[in-house]
């Protein structure tokens, strides 16, 4: 009888449907009804019976209405002028003296989607929100949402916002629940609009209906609660203890919204106080519990641990054994699981984790056994006791002759000879065995690596290069970069002056480089290495605080901030994690120093590659960019004049993956990836101001760091002299007074010109602006970076530290025009090593208007040319300090490209990195709204 | 919230689709079709798959893909948790949770995920609110509906849901009042090849089956509830007393489901029940090796050792195994490499033994692991933690039920 449901003729259907639902008995117009929610459900189109099908509603048959209203549900939207005749049964179902049917009644008009109903739908929804039965009330929260999202402006003209509000201290915990539910995706499209005002009183009203409502509503009421912010620690710790017994609830996703609140309070929790150890040993069986589940929500389980014990990895570093693969997982589960390994991995575990690893290196999915290889080399970067063991292993692996085992195992042991240089250069002459096995370009540009660097020690490097050079042809950039790189780098470690025409003949652009300029090859290609990093996949720490505060989200799955991926969130608020604050703590308060501490404590930044810029740049880092790295402007990559043009094409690649090999030391500032170009348009409108380069205020200082004291400030050229403008805000709870402040030696002199004027008290919430005069006769000391400044400020509460980075446009001199003649001269008097050329691509200012902008800032055009539709301005610069620099800008009319030529003499003796900085300082100076040089290592 | 609902097959035809909100076109299914044909295997592929405007969130269930649309921030645990708790429901309902079962009682189906989310918010997912408005299909029904025209939709309001203990339905009337606990303990150890425990952890869970009239409060006390450190409850039990007094006191839902699940992974506690002696080596020369392996009951507490299987995943180079079994069978796939040694019942008196020789494959080089064993086992009436339910007590009610508690003990998957 069901399967005659299934009807496979549309035509038929429909014809004969029309019929029975028209029919007068009761119980085949049912079964009619039947039919057609049955095709809908698969799809098939019944539209065409919707009057039909809407005359049956009108009944005091339950089940025959609620099919009706399913079917009103799917086909309302594409009906709007029929879904009309519905509006009067749905409001006389409103006030049925069954709440059953109040409830459907209300329930089904939200989802109705069709603008002309939700007018009707107001009146019967204000009834049902006070309506006397809990579950009327429940069904009409989550009403409130679903017309905010057809219609948001009638939703608040209506004040439906303010009822759902009320609905929050409810006495049925179900109401409760569901009205925050209702509120929290309201609020998701309302950003700035604090929906959930939580206060004491409310959090424990949440609290209690924790306890109450079903496992849905509890995950909804954490997700809010992880919202809030605590006072101070004895409110965090009595929240904490009413939401830890929700860790052993069988639902997973109540069990990690806890875990989320959890970690987000314990950050206020003081270190020593013991409940905060009570809590640490909480967190963890829950954790490993949540592993046993099925394999869908291990995962994003795993995915969750894995911040969790970037963040704490106190709370699982005894637990590394549940992070064993087992032989079934799904392949995502085992692949998570080796990363959580390696994380946990030290000294006390490492030998297990070996013999795990080396285990899996021996299983048959590909993408899993390369991961266990890469494995095995991280532990050897991470852990240095075990390097010898896992280099060993490696060398077993590589005697398997499993292909794609050798070429990974190659790819690692490149990385762990670049974390310990000549330690283990005795395997060189194993790896050289399987040099034929290799066919994937990573490989094999490891390889030619691994042969380059230790070229003294290998007899016949010459013979293996060359073996690589053959397929030169065929091989990717990242192959032939290397091989470049190395075939030129063994002649300078040995001979330089050789003469080796078949060398010569396939790289001749090297060959050409060598004969002229043999020192400066053997410079830029034997530059100093950046060490390798121990752990370069951290997630760098703002993010991760972010992360925390996100846990159970799809951000946690993905490792992104919320905006970086929900569609249509308009503008999802960043999260941070609370600051430590103890209760009744105030300015004298004598654990006062332990919030700074608490902070403090904080990982350090991760800059994977500290090593200077050019020598990163032409080390051609391997790396491949990661996909998180946004996109290198064009701007960044520097043909250094002196390999002469052929080499362009090959460093810009070079250029392109070194950069990209050091994400987080950027501090993963997203402003980089909007590039110069598109700033440039930003600022290239007509009548633009043409005062100098002032950065956008920044956060110098966040209150949480400064026991409520925030500093926000810029630097500014006004009127021929330096100035700091700051803003000071007290978010503390005390009022401050008495601030002073300080500079720490920098790279320019930089110093306060007078005591910082802040004359009144600085009340709670208050916000002063301060403009510090600065002058350059303060002790001089290089930073790194070199536009860095280090200030201390003092209150009456403490004195804080913060660091920040000035543009370089500050110290550009009013008197810097030099004269033409003079210019001429010494432009030709500098050598070319001293010039660093790049280009700034997409970028449409004509000469006059570029040259007019640079002005504001100190630059000064002292000539102008055009050649070849090219124009070409020289410019000039003069620093604080004398040091004169000067530019070539050269426009090209016909593509919006901009390329610089900048030189400096060569008594400065900046070094090649610092050369680099400045010319991207010059470059980002000028440039209104551009930052970036802010985030340059 | 939850957007939509798509049911896909193996076959990749999307048989079933449910929408919450507005209508979501199929095509957004295409992703899911392309992340399935990279996994290649159903079981690999992602849970949470991103498209350019929506997330798919997806569980693979008796060869049935349960693929939900999201399209704003969604705790993905919580669509996983909610999909679970759809497959749950369908086989609670039709007795399996296949596309045959699904498509029988698609209308049944439709109306039960209306029930399940409003919105995208979950609305009653206990299965007896769901059997309260929705009556589960029976031959005896449908014949009984067709003559007298009455229907499957209940007629009174769900009472449960409004109360604070939404799990239990309101009026439940046996005859027989019997309350069933079963405790499960599955073991999951690594032992070295000296029999010393590398790993060992104890995964337990407690099933129940109450048949109760009215509405009974039972209190389940344990003999030694020390032992369990890590556990998570069904939400019916009062965690407050658990705390405090390490008893379980609950309201207890009608019918069957898990009261608790724990954990017990201290090593001092964990017993191994069996002990192995294995020897299993490589000669030299000759392409052949010895295999020597000799089970026995260890920590059983005088209970009986049952469906004892060993597998071995010899190395690559073993083409065969020439063996001798003191009791059972045993296979040896060529192909997987797998040998399969079924033994049975365990014999105190007589320890089963499995020797012989293994033949390799002449030149290759002889293999330097010792392969590993998986044992297989169960043992009845044995909660091998020593966990112990000491009495269960009832309140509210006046009647006198009738009380039962099983144990066994199985190996981890």
């Amino acid at each position: 009888e069901t399967n005659k449901l299934y009807c496979t003729s549309v035509k038929c259907c429909i014809f004969e449907l029309k019929a029975e639902l028209n029919s007068d008995k009761k119980e085949k117009k049912k079964e009619a009804v039947k039919k057609v929610i049955a095709s809908m459900t698969v799809g098939k189109d019944v539209s065409a019976l919707f009057p039909d099908v809407v005359n049956c509603m009108q009944t005091d048959n339950l089940e025959l209405k609620k099919l009706v209203y399913l079917y009103l549900m799917n086909y309302a939207k594409s009906q709007p002028d029929m879904a009309i005749m519905a509006v009067n049964t749905f409001v006389k179902d409103c006030e049925d003296p069954n709440p059953l049917i109040r409830a459907l009644a209300v329930r089904t008009m939200g989802c109705i989607r069709v603008d002309k109903i939700t007018e009707y739908l107001c009146e019967p929804l204000r009834k049902c929100l006070k309506d006397e039965d809990p579950y009327v009330r429940k069904t009409a929260a989550v009403c409130v949402a679903k017309l905010h999202d057809i219609n948001a402006q009638l939703v608040e003209d209506q004040g439906f916002l303010d009822t759902l509000k009320d609905l929050i201290s409810d006495s049925n915990p179900m109401v409760v629940a569901n009205a925050v539910a209702a509120l929290s995706e309201i609020s998701e499209s309302h950003p700035n609009c604090n929906l959930l005002d939580l206060n004491p009183q409310s959090i424990n009203k949440l609290l209690t209906a924790l306890n109450e409502c079903t496992e849905w509503g509890q995950i909804f009421i954490l997700d809010c609660l992880a919202n809030y912010t605590p006072r101070d620690d004895r409110e965090s710790q009595s929240i904490c203890e009413r939401v830890t017994p929700r860790l052993s609830h069988a639902n997973s996703a109540v069990v990690l919204s806890a875990v989320k609140v959890l970690m987000k309070f314990m950050e206020m929790l003081p270190k020593d106080l013991d409940y905060y150890g009570t809590l640490l040993k909480k967190l963890a069986p829950p954790l490993v519990t949540l592993l046993s589940a099925e394999p869908e929500l291990q995962y994003v389980a795993l995915r969750n641990i894995n911040l969790i014990v970037q963040k704490r990895p106190e709370i699982l570093k005894h637990e590394m054994k549940v992070f064993f693969v087992k032989y079934n997982d799904p392949i995502y589960v085992k692949l998570e699981k080796l990363d959580i390994m390696i994380r946990l991995a030290s000294q006390a575990n490492i030998a297990q984790v070996l013999a795990e690893l080396k285990e899996y290196a021996t299983e048959v999915d590909v993408d899993f056994v390369r991961k266990a290889v890469r494995a095995i080399g991280r532990c050897a970067i991470k852990v240095e006791q075990s390097a010898e063991r896992c280099v060993s292993t490696l060398l077993d692996l590589i005697q398997t002759k499993v292909n794609y085992v050798v070429q990974e195992a190659i790819v690692v042991i490149k990385d762990i000879f670049r974390k310990y240089p000549n330690k283990y250069e005795s395997v060189i002459a194993t790896l050289c065995e399987n040099l034929d096995s290799l066919d994937e370009p990573e490989a094999r540009a490891a390889m030619i690596w691994i042969v380059g660097e230790y070229a003294e020690r290998i007899d016949n490097a010459d013979e293996l290069l060359e073996s690589f050079l053959e397929g030169f042809h065929d091989e990717s950039t990242q192959v032939t970069t290397q091989q470049n790189t190395q075939v030129l780098h063994k002649h300078t470690q040995n001979t330089p002056d050789s003469d080796n025409p078949d060398l010569r003949d396939r790289g001749y652009i090297y060959w050409r480089l060598l004969s002229t300029d043999p020192v400066a090859a053997k410079e830029v290609v034997l530059a100093e290495k950046p060490l390798i990093s121990e752990e370069t996949d951290l997630i760098e720490p703002t993010l991760l605080e972010e992360l925390i505060c996100h846990i159970g989200s799809l951000a946690s799955v993905y490792h992104k901030p919320p905006n970086a991926f929900v569609e249509g969130s308009r503008g999802v608020q960043h999260k941070r994690l609370p600051a430590r604050t103890a209760s009744g703590e105030s300015a004298e308060s004598p654990d006062a120093g332990q919030s700074v501490g608490g902070v403090s404590d904080a990982p350090p930044a991760v800059i994977p590659s500290q090593g200077d810029l050019l020598g990163d740049l032409l080390n051609l880092d391997l790396a491949p960019p990661s996909a998180s790295v946004p996109v290198v402007p064009a701007s960044m990559q520097m043909g250094v004049d002196l390999l002469g043009g052929g080499l362009d094409s090959l460093i810009a690649v070079g250029l392109a993956g070194g950069t990209g090999g050091m994400p987080a030391g950027l501090g993963g500032t997203p402003a980089m990836g909007g590039g110069l170009g598109d700033l440039f348009d930003l600022g290239g409108g007509v009548g633009m101001a043409t005062g100098s380069y002032v950065p956008p205020k920044a956060v110098w200082l966040p209150a949480m760091k400064a026991k409520g004291l925030e500093i926000s400030g810029t630097f500014a050229r006004r009127g021929g002299g330096i100035h700091m403008d700051l803003s000071l805000t007290n978010n503390a709870m005390s009022i401050m007074t008495d601030f002073a402040i300080q500079f720490n030696r920098n790279s320019f002199g930089l110093a306060p010109a007078g005591p910082l004027q802040v004359l009144t008290p600085l009340a709670q919430n208050q916000t002063i602006d301060v403009s510090l005069p600065l002058n350059t006769n303060g002790p001089i000391m290089k930073m790194e970076p070199l536009n860095n400044l280090q200030v201390a400020v003092k209150n009456n509460i403490d004195v804080f530290y913060f660091s920040c980075q000035y543009p370089i446009s500050l110290l550009f001199v009013e008197d810097g025009k030099m004269d033409r003649q003079v210019f001429l001269a010494t432009w030709k008097d500098i050598p070319s090593e001293n010039e660093t050329q790049y280009q700034i691509k997409d970028f449409h200012l004509n000469s006059d208007a570029a040259s007019t902008k640079l002005q504001g800032s100190n630059v000064f055009t002292v000539a102008k040319r055009t050649v070849d539709a090219q124009d070409l301005l020289y410019q000039s610069i003069k620093l604080t300090n004398g040091i004169w620099a000067l530019a070539e800008l050269r426009i090209q009319s016909i593509t919006p490209n901009y390329m610089t030529r900048l030189r400096t003499r060569a008594s400065l003796s900046l070094s090649a990195s610092l050369w680099v900085q400045f010319a991207m300082l010059y470059d980002c100076g000028f440039l209104e709204g551009l930052d970036h040089f802010v985030v340059f290592p | 919230m939850i957007h939509s609902l798509f049911l896909i097959n193996n076959a990749g035809d999307i048989f079933l689709e449910k929408h919450w909100k507005s209508v979501i076109s199929r095509s957004v299914c295409d992703y899911f079709f392309e992340a399935q044909e990279k996994a290649m295997e159903p079981d690999n592929v992602p849970p949470v798959i991103r498209t350019p405007h929506h997330y798919l969130i997806n569980i693979y269930r008796d060869k049935i893909f349960f693929v939900s649309v999201i399209q704003t921030e969604v705790p993905p645990l919580f669509v996983i948790e909610f999909l679970h708790r759809v497959a749950e429901m369908f086989q609670d309902y039709f007795g399996d949770c296949s596309e045959v079962a699904i498509k029988d009682n698609v209308v049944i189906v439709y109306e039960l995920l209306e029930e399940m989310l409003d919105n995208g918010f979950p609305l009653a997912t206990e299965s007896n609110i769901l059997k309260e408005l929705i009556k589960p299909p029976t031959i005896l029904r449908s014949m009984v509906n067709s003559i007298t025209g009455s229907s499957n939709v209940g007629e009174t309001l769900p009472t449960g849901q409004l109360s604070t203990v939404p799990w239990r339905r309101a009026g439940v009337k046996y005859t027989n009042n019997e309350a069933y606990f079963d405790v499960v303990e599955e073991i999951d150890a690594i032992l070295d090849k000296s029999g010393t425990t590398v790993f060992a952890e104890i995964q337990g869970v407690i099933d129940a089956c109450v048949k109760l009239s009215g509405m009974p409060d039972l209190t389940l006390s344990f003999m030694n509830p020390r032992l369990l450190d890590d556990v998570s409850f069904h939400p019916c039990v009062r965690f407050k007393r658990w705390e405090s007094e390490r008893v379980l006191s609950f309201i207890p839902p009608d019918g069957n489901f898990r009261l608790m699940s724990y954990h017990v992974n201290a090593q001092n506690l964990v017993a191994i029940p069996v002990y192995v002696r294995q020897n299993i080596s490589f000669f030299e020369s000759g392409s052949s090796g010895r295999l020597d392996i000799t089970l026995g009951p260890k920590q059983t507490m005088g209970k009986t050792v049952e469906c004892v299987v060993v597998t071995v995943h010899m190395p690559k180079v073993v083409l065969n195994a020439n063996l001798t079994a003191t009791q059972g069978n045993y296979t040896y796939d060529p192909v997987t490499k797998i040998l399969v040694w079924d033994i049975g019942k365990l014999n105190q008196q007589k320890l089963p033994n499995l020797k012989g020789s293994l033949s390799l494959q002449s030149g290759a080089p002889k293999p330097e692991e010792n392969p590993s064993l998986n044992i297989d086992l169960k043992i009845q009436q044995l909660a091998i933690s020593g966990l112990k339910v000491n009495r269960l007590d009832m309140y509210g009610e006046k009647y006198k039920p009738f009380k039962g508690v099983k144990y066994v003990t199985k190996v981890f998957r």
